[in-house]
């Protein structure tokens, strides 16, 4: 049975592989929030900043993204006299969450703008302050309409952290290679990844639906 | 009782080349109750906007009080208001909408209790407090837990109406509250705020098709016709004796399609 002996080095993979996901997750959960709510904002520089950020993001390659962020990046800081060498860790993460953060940020600002006019009228009407009115009233109703596309991201950010191996960081994809190189088993070991990648995919899923049921349980009690 | 609370002053609002309210002048006396009935587009609910603030005017000014509402006097001139200026004011007022517009998330008594607790710093048990008065009052008290869509139309709109009296306004505005209704349910809205109109000196300002209603609880009936007042007079005599052909007309389309 050669296959078990690859699990150990596997595994090692899918752990560096889950971290990356839910550290850059979460990253991107924040960005996602800070740039949709900023894209809204009735100050022009907040709103510009926000639309360039999701717009350069969004139309660049991520694998681009994380070779500038690694390979760029401290070059730049070299010119102008700063050490701006990041550790492939948080280049990694740095790079995926800021590249979901821009797809989830339109998730975010489409969201918000989807709750009735109405539900804004009766805030003034009870005189709350616009950021009262957002994060009292808009945001509770947006949130529970924000994660099945949320899900999808995360899916897709767990699937993109494949990349990273290209910096070196040791994840799934990573040591698939590298055992790859030494035993020259292809089928066998892509074979596993495919499966060890969906089965987190599968968790992840079944997270985020808890995570949507916990969002919207006003909803549940509504029926 | 004499003194005016509301004041229109040749106000005029437009929505682009359309004129909604027509240099209109307007008057509520405090604890006065007054229905504004009219066709729809008359500008009648814009009237309640305009109020409420939710609705900028484009000419003319609005008094609330002794206060213009949309300006500021500055130096013996008018400018308009600044959002600290429109906070202030619109604590006077209420609003009680045609769609509830009920916050989803929130149980009933939280609907009620997030805006004094929020904006008017009332404690969390003081503002349960008034809450469930209030929701005694409107006979709700056994829904205090629930969500806005366990609950039907005609008790979610005592909600409404509970809400927007649990931050004490002056002046209460009714747009068409019972028009989004199952016919069954109208009575028991209605009845919530027949026994305010009795037992409370609020100002209130009501826009209805319920004419009988309308007939019973208010001090004053006004037409509105083309962003106009067209007629107004006691209830009784406007709607036995209307001086106005377009009054006539009016009447007459509304109480034969009931």
């Amino acid at each position: 049975m050669e296959w078990i002996s690859y699990l150990n080095p596997l595994m090692q993979g899918a752990w560096v592989t889950i971290e990356l996901t839910i550290y850059s997750t979460i990253l991107g959960a924040l960005f996602s929030f800070a740039f949709g709510i900023g894209k809204l904002s009735k100050n022009p520089l907040i709103s510009a900043v926000s639309i360039g950020y999701i717009e350069i993001f969004r139309g660049t390659s991520l694998l681009v993204q994380l070779f500038w962020l690694y390979f760029a990046l401290p070059l730049v800081g070299q010119a102008i006299g700063i050490d701006l060498r990041l550790p492939p860790v948080i280049a990694g993460v740095l790079a995926l969450s800021l590249n979901i953060g821009a797809y989830g940020a339109e998730v975010v600002r489409g969201a918000i703008q989807a709750v009735n006019k109405d539900q804004y009228e009766a805030a003034k009407a009870l005189n709350f302050t616009p950021r009262q009115a957002l994060f009292r009233v808009a945001l509770p109703q947006a949130i529970p309409e924000m994660m099945p596309p949320f899900g999808n991201l995360a899916i897709q950010n767990l699937k993109d952290t494949a990349l990273v191996s290209l910096i070196s960081l040791g994840d799934l994809a990573f040591r698939a290679e590298q055992l790859r190189n030494f035993t020259q088993d292809s089928t066998t070991i892509y074979t596993l990844v495919l499966f060890m990648y969906f089965g987190m995919a599968l968790v992840l899923t079944a997270l985020m639906k808890l995570l949507e049921r916990f969002v919207g349980r006003w909803r549940a009690a509504a029926r | 009782m004499s003194e005016s609370i509301i004041k229109f002053d040749k106000v005029v609002k437009r929505f682009g080349s359309l004129t909604v309210i027509d240099e209109l002048d307007f008057e509520v006396k405090r604890g006065e109750k007054v229905t504004i009935i009219g066709p729809s587009g008359s500008g009648k609910s814009t009237v309640l906007r305009i109020l409420m603030t939710l609705e900028s005017i484009s000419d003319g000014v609005v008094w609330i009080g002794d206060e213009p509402l949309w300006h500021e006097q500055k130096n013996g001139s008018m400018v308009p208001a600044s959002e600290a200026h429109l906070r202030k004011m619109r604590g006077q007022l209420g609003m009680v909408f045609q769609q509830f517009n009920l916050f989803p998330h929130m149980t009933v008594l939280r609907n009620i209790t997030e805006a004094p607790v929020r904006v008017g710093k009332l404690s969390k048990a003081e503002a349960k407090d008034r809450a469930e008065e209030l929701l005694q009052m409107v006979g709700l008290s056994d829904q205090a837990n629930k969500y806005p869509h366990q609950l039907s139309g005609g008790q979610q709109q005592r909600v409404g109406i509970a809400r927007a009296l649990a931050m004490r306004p002056k002046i209460m505005l009714f747009d068409e509250p019972t028009s989004a209704l199952d016919p069954e349910l109208v009575g028991e809205v209605l009845n919530v705020i027949g026994q305010l109109a009795e037992e409370h000196d609020l100002t209130m300002l009501l826009v209805t098709h319920e004419m009988r209603f309308a007939r019973e609880v208010s001090d004053r009936v006004c037409f509105f016709d083309r962003g106009k007042i067209k007629e107004e007079a006691a209830p009784d005599e406007l709607f036995t004796n209307p001086k106005e052909e377009r009054t006539r007309e009016f009447l007459k389309a509304v109480l034969e399609e009931k």
